[in-house]
């Protein structure tokens, strides 16, 4: 289900991307996303889908266009105002990120920590969470102990635990086997119809299918294609915004 | 498939103040200090700092007791070969000196304590090689003898002792006192170095730090870490880094001072005596742990904000 409401969480027009003096890596992406939408992005490798995620979870400013989030101008906005804008977000790297020296407790608890959350209020969360994502008995262990696996589910824990407005996932379920891929997509789905806006970028087809209501956005060399055209910037009435899977 | 999702999501959290890695959350930096020689480092500097201050320290005093001991005294010195006519202008110059006004004391310093004073130098006259010496006047003023009273003491004097030379006391002691200045301006020199040595040691250590944190201070961003909190981070290690040196500097530098106390007692000289340090220096003596804990904060700080700031 795509319960989108009125108004877009994130707005990019016209953003282009290039490191140093190389040839853009993203180039003229537009698309709109709306609160409570469940987004796949696809593409095959090098097409430039993690480029444009770090654009998303402003871990990168574009070398030009606009990109507006939460109804704030992201690319002028100082970088003293940033933090608050990322604590909205829940990121799951591709190369998961985990702190290599914490704990697998203590990297699902570092976005808790970060917000101020007293150490009592979090222990039961992040206890529950680590449970759920079946590491209850793992949480003591550094994540260089941890299975490739196990590390990914660390990851998408620390991602999902603050209950953030918008998930942003990495090929979330590149190392998990089939069963906890399935289990890691519903968690999504359950994010999603509680009000997170969920962007997913894959190359696994058949992942898509597996979220009927889920929207999907192309990527090839740089550029947002598809067919329909629904996707391009301005999106068209909400209705039939979207290629659905 | 029926999800129950986990608790973190069914309950509020409750946000607050508290700084990332505070209270009993684990330092996100994988040692819990900068760097294993630090806090040797800021001991061998504290150390350093607390006896270059306690020199200081202890030649103000010197000057300053010395200078209050000197400012009123004057001294009167009759040169006449003939003793008895020596002794005659002496009394005279001293009778003349008391009824000035503002004078305190006026003390002729007999033959014996002049001999005394001389005898290190000459050695002990024995009969008729003794050495004239001239008569001394010594004259305690209520204030500070300034040109005018000196002036006013010679013109009064040379009427009864015409050969007689008056002095200040204080002019004697003034190259001395030049040079004990100096040595306390060597002294701050050395303080405000060893400041800056220091605040250098902490720049090298924390730009290694957030080198080698690098990766764990963009996580931290990219969660929604502030600036603030990662500094408070390598603050707080630093903090302790350099309260541990603090004391362990405050100790050594204790130790060597009282030492340096002990063999200048022995001197038994009695400029160097009046050097000896009051409870308020020794305040100020433990107070510079604290003002090194403080600096190493401030420049670690200042290090991480500005290498922060280059990052997104």
């Amino acid at each position: 289900m795509t319960n989108a409401t009125d108004g877009e969480i994130v707005q990019f027009d016209n953003v282009g991307l290039r490191y140093g003096t190389d040839r853009e890596v993203l180039s003229d992406v537009s698309f709109t996303l709306f609160p409570g939408s469940f987004y796949f992005l696809t593409g095959a490798s090098g097409a430039g889908k993690t480029s444009l995620l770090k654009l998303l979870y402003l871990a990168q400013r574009p070398s030009r266009g606009m990109i507006r989030m939460f109804g704030t101008d992201a690319i002028t906005l100082p970088r003293e105002r940033l933090p608050a804008l990322r604590r909205r977000l829940g990121v799951v790297f591709q190369e998961f990120r985990l702190v290599p020296h914490l704990s697998a407790f203590d990297n699902v608890a570092l976005p808790l920590r970060v917000a101020g959350v007293p150490e009592r209020d979090l222990l039961k969360p992040v206890a529950d969470m680590l449970e759920w994502v079946r590491l209850g008995e793992r949480m003591h262990a550094l994540p260089a102990q941890l299975s490739g696996g196990e590390q990914q589910r660390v990851a998408i824990a620390r991602a999902v635990i603050g209950r953030p407005e918008m998930l942003i996932a990495d090929e979330p379920t590149g190392n998990v086997d089939p069963d906890m891929a399935i289990k890691l997509l519903r968690l999504f789905e359950a994010l999603n119809r509680m009000g997170t806006t969920v962007v997913v970028a894959t190359h696994d087809v058949h992942l898509l299918k597996k979220v009927p209501e889920s929207l999907i956005m192309r990527l090839d060399k740089g550029r947002l294609s598809d067919p329909t055209g629904a996707l391009r910037y301005p999106p068209r009435p909400h209705a039939g915004f979207g290629a659905r899977s | 498939m029926a999800l129950t999702l986990p608790a973190a999501f069914s309950g509020s959290i409750s946000r607050g103040l508290r700084s990332v890695s505070g209270g009993g959350a684990p330092d996100l930096m994988p040692q819990g200090r900068l760097a294993g020689p630090m806090p040797w480092v800021i001991a061998i500097m504290v150390a350093l700092t607390v006896i270059a201050a306690a020199a200081g320290l202890a030649l103000s005093n010197t000057a300053s007791n010395a200078s209050d001991a000197l400012s009123g005294g004057a001294t009167v010195q009759v040169i006449e070969a003939n003793a008895a006519e020596r002794d005659r202008q002496a009394k005279q110059a001293a009778r003349v000196i008391q009824a000035m006004p503002g004078v305190l004391e006026v003390h002729i310093v007999s033959q014996d304590e002049v001999q005394k004073l001389i005898e290190p130098w000459l050695g002990v006259p024995t009969g008729e090689d003794q050495i004239p010496v001239p008569a001394l006047v010594d004259v305690r003023m209520r204030e500070a003898v300034d040109g005018e009273k000196l002036g006013q003491m010679r013109r009064l004097v040379r009427q009864v002792a015409p050969a007689a030379r008056v002095d200040a006391q204080s002019t004697w002691l003034r190259p001395v006192f030049g040079a004990i200045e100096s040595l306390q301006w060597l002294a701050l020199a050395l303080v405000g170095l060893l400041g800056f040595a220091l605040a250098s040691a902490v720049l090298l250590a924390v730009r290694t730090a957030l080198g080698t944190n690098r990766e764990t201070i963009e996580i931290v961003h990219l969660l929604g870490g502030t600036d603030s909190q990662i500094a408070r981070i390598f603050q707080r290690a630093i903090g302790f880094d350099a309260a541990g040196g603090g004391a362990v500097g405050l100790g050594l530098g204790l130790v060597v001072v009282l030492f340096l106390g002990r063999r200048f007692e022995g001197l038994g000289a009695g400029l160097i005596d009046s050097g000896a340090l009051g409870w308020a220096d020794w305040v100020l003596l433990a107070l510079v742990p604290i003002g090194g804990v403080l600096l190493a904060i401030f420049t670690a700080r200042l290090t991480v904000i500005r290498a922060l700031r280059k990052m997104l």
